[in-house]
């Protein structure tokens, strides 16, 4: 098949290179360059697109960069900003997924006639329509929860590589086949985001922060942050500790009334979170009101058992044993109650 | 590769056979290094000289004015760096913020919009440096330097003024004598630098350029090799030296010179005056067959240039509604055609390009911009199967939206 591969320049994506050009796929490698500003994040910097060309060279395949910097500013960060300022927390990864890799680049790579759309992806593709999408081998490494977005359309038009392999796998074969990449770090942090300057320095320059007070369980007053954007529900970071000694975790954030809720790690539980409509996606058949799923509420979380309630506007999950609150804009992941490594749908918290 | 149909001249231009032999015959000649004085030594410096003469005189200079260098972003660079530098060893705070009283008192230089990158970059670089304000002059719909606005921009401040000849992107002229008469109504203090390196195959140099105090040209450009490249710099001109050392080049420029680069880019330049006549008229009409032929059959396709306005003869700039450039380069390529879509930033990934945005070409127009840009080695065959590949490329990228 013709098979264009998204390069990054980390060790993933050039062995999921490497490993489609030994099954004998026509390969063709691509980097995205999508942020021009300041990056150390390992990922998609120039340095990495020249690692991505020299693997691609070690490979014998052809390598382009497609720019998509304005697609990602308009998709992913502006939105990110945004979305702070309205008080939620969103995930840039999963929206950069969402609207660009596996939309824009598919369709991309549709129009150049190829087959498929190869990643780095720690996850597997499987069964044919319909297609699974499942966790990748690795646990400690998989990737489904930024995949859980994804439908029919995309999956059968995507392959993942390296999604059986584990991490350590992966890296033996890198080296094994002496690619330049085999050694690098994996990229940690949100791509636009370098390391020294930090989430808040880089939003400071694009939006107003604002003040706000913070409140105990009763209304009794509890402190104050400058910036109330920055603020997570479920964040126990600067939050101190209540009188009875116990660590205090933020509850609720309302920005309008300029007001953080912080309470102990009991009451800032939660049992539900809802899923409103518009967010909600499902791999293949959707789950209805009495159906049983796992919930995975962070990229490394472990996924709570629930079960699947309707409201007005969408799902309710509710969890059996209460769970971290979710912050709004986090993205919830839905895992089938039986085959627990098959991701079901997702949907993002409201 | 399969059968390749190569119109991406405007990038770099094939290997002259006569220049490839001429190089040979340098290379195989054992010179020595042209600064010497035995033997080996005067025949190298003989050919280099032989080269200068040439090179002047095609470009209606004194081989005093001519100063070889690596191409034409170590001229443009030169031409900028240089010519601010010598200006700036005059004043004696090292910059000019220091003691001019405000804003009305600072250095400029002036750049039209459409400049290439290497005069753009050198240019806010030495802003940035010193303290220079650079302003932009702008052009016309056509892509034509702004005359009055130009005018306007005069001013005892300014100490260079930079328009090309010709633009790489679209291939449009610039009136470049007239930029000179309007430099110099106002003043007689700037210099006024032209970039030839994209005119260099088509034009008369000594003709289009008189007038200029600094021209660039670029050997890979009118098929000689890359690595080879010339800055005329008029005697008036002083110049501070960007690269220190032996001074070669009348301490201009320092380095062992290039000899067989040297020869290489006369002969290339040579063949090129050579022919032009020929040249310029076959290969406009091949240009002309592929416009029509392509406007022709592609639906939602634009001449981004008016046909009234002076361009290059090889140079067709279109832009195709409903189609992606890289997707269109990436496609073409992929049947052998090879086309430009504008300049390229450091991780080799297009960007938007400046010089359309001046122009005010509207952003979906120019998401789908191409350049064809024709040159010595086009023939019928090349048009033929561009016409016959560009397209069913096009629509199919078209159908898949």
């Amino acid at each position: 098949m013709r098979v264009l591969v998204a390069m990054s320049g980390g060790v993933d994506s050039s062995v999921a290179a490497a490993l489609l050009v030994e099954q004998g796929h026509q390969v063709v490698g691509a980097t995205l360059k999508l942020w021009g500003g300041p990056s150390d994040s390992g990922c998609c910097s120039v340095a990495d697109v020249d690692d991505a060309r020299r693997v691609a060279q070690q490979l014998g395949i052809d390598h382009h960069v497609f720019n998509l910097s304005e697609e990602f500013e308009r998709h992913v960060v502006t939105p990110y900003v945004d979305a702070h300022a309205r008080g939620r927390t969103p995930n840039p990864c999963i929206e950069c997924n969402r609207s660009i890799k596996f939309d824009r680049l598919l369709d991309r790579s549709d129009r150049l006639g190829f087959d498929r759309l190869a990643t780095g992806h720690h996850a597997r593709v499987t069964g044919g329509t319909p297609w699974a999408l499942r966790r990748g081998a690795d646990p400690a490494k998989d990737q489904s929860y930024v995949l859980s977005m994804l439908g029919q359309d995309a999956l059968g038009r995507v392959l993942l590589p390296v999604g059986e392999m584990t991490k350590d796998a992966v890296r033996a074969h890198a080296v094994a086949l002496g690619l330049r990449t085999a050694g690098k770090p994996d990229s940690q942090d949100v791509c636009f985001i370098g390391s020294a300057q930090g989430r808040s320095a880089f939003l400071s320059g694009r939006m107003e922060f604002h003040p706000g007070e913070v409140v105990d369980g009763r209304g009794q007053p509890a402190g104050s942050v400058d910036a109330m954007e920055l603020v997570t529900v479920g964040q126990r970071r600067g939050m101190g500790h209540g009188s009875d000694g116990r660590r205090r975790y933020v509850i609720a954030v309302d920005l309008p009334a300029r007001r953080i809720t912080v309470g102990d790690a009991v009451a800032a539980l939660t049992s539900v979170v809802v899923l409103p409509a518009g967010t909600v996606t499902w791999v293949a058949q959707p789950l209805v009101p009495g159906d049983r799923a796992l919930a995975q509420m962070s990229a490394h979380g472990r996924a709570a058992p629930c079960g699947i309630e309707r409201t007005d506007d969408g799902l309710l999950i509710r969890f059996d044993v209460p769970q971290r609150p979710v912050a709004p804009g986090q993205t919830v992941a839905l895992y089938d109650a039986r085959e627990t490594d098959a991701v079901v749908g997702a949907g993002i918290a409201a | 590769m399969g059968v390749i149909t190569y119109l991406d001249h405007a990038a770099t231009t094939p290997l002259r056979p006569e220049v490839a032999a001429a190089m040979a015959e340098v290379h195989a000649a054992a010179l020595g290094n042209p600064t010497g004085s035995h033997p080996p030594a005067q025949r190298a410096r003989r050919l280099l000289e032989e080269a200068r003469d040439e090179v002047a005189a095609l470009m209606g200079r004194e081989p005093g004015e001519i100063v070889f260098t690596s191409g034409g972003t170590e001229s443009a660079n030169l031409a900028v760096f240089g010519t601010l530098a010598a200006a700036l060893a005059g004043s004696p705070a090292g910059t000019w913020s220091g003691e001019s009283a405000g804003v009305g008192d600072r250095p400029l230089v002036l750049c039209s919009a459409v400049e290439h990158p290497a005069v753009r970059a050198s240019c806010r670089a030495a802003g940035e440096r010193w303290g220079v304000g650079v302003v932009s002059l702008g052009v016309d719909g056509a892509g034509v330097v702004d005359l009055t606005a130009l005018a306007e921009a005069m001013s005892e401040q300014a100490r260079l003024v930079a328009v090309m000849l010709a633009n790489n992107e679209t291939g449009v002229v610039q009136p470049v004598a007239a930029v000179v008469d309007a430099v110099r109504r106002r003043s007689a203090r700037p210099w006024v630098f032209t970039d030839a390196v994209q005119a260099a195959p088509f034009m008369d140099l000594s003709e289009a350029t008189q007038g200029a105090d600094l021209v660039s040209v670029s050997a890979h450009k009118v098929g000689g090799p890359v690595g080879a490249g010339v800055l005329a710099i008029g005697s008036q001109v002083p110049l501070s030296p960007l690269q220190h050392g032996g001074g070669q080049e009348r301490e201009r420029r320092s380095g062992t010179q290039d000899v067989a680069g040297a020869v290489g880019l006369a002969t290339a330049l040579r063949l090129a005056a050579r022919e032009r006549g020929a040249s310029a008229g076959r290969v406009a009409a091949l240009r002309d067959r592929l416009a029509d032929g392509l406007l022709a059959q592609i639906a939602g396709a634009h001449r981004t240039v008016p046909t009234r306005v002076a361009t290059l003869p090889g140079h067709l700039h279109l832009c195709l509604a409903g189609v992606e450039r890289e997707e269109l380069l990436v496609a073409l390529g992929d049947q052998g055609v090879c086309v430009s879509g504008g300049s390229s930033c450091a991780s080799g990934a297009l960007q938007p390009s400046h010089v359309l945005a001046a122009m005010g070409v509207p952003d979906d127009l120019a998401r789908g911009s191409v350049r064809f840009t024709l040159g010595w080695g086009t023939s019928g065959d090349d048009i033929d199967r561009a016409l016959s590949i560009v397209p069913a490329v096009v629509a199919s990228l078209r159908r898949h939206a």
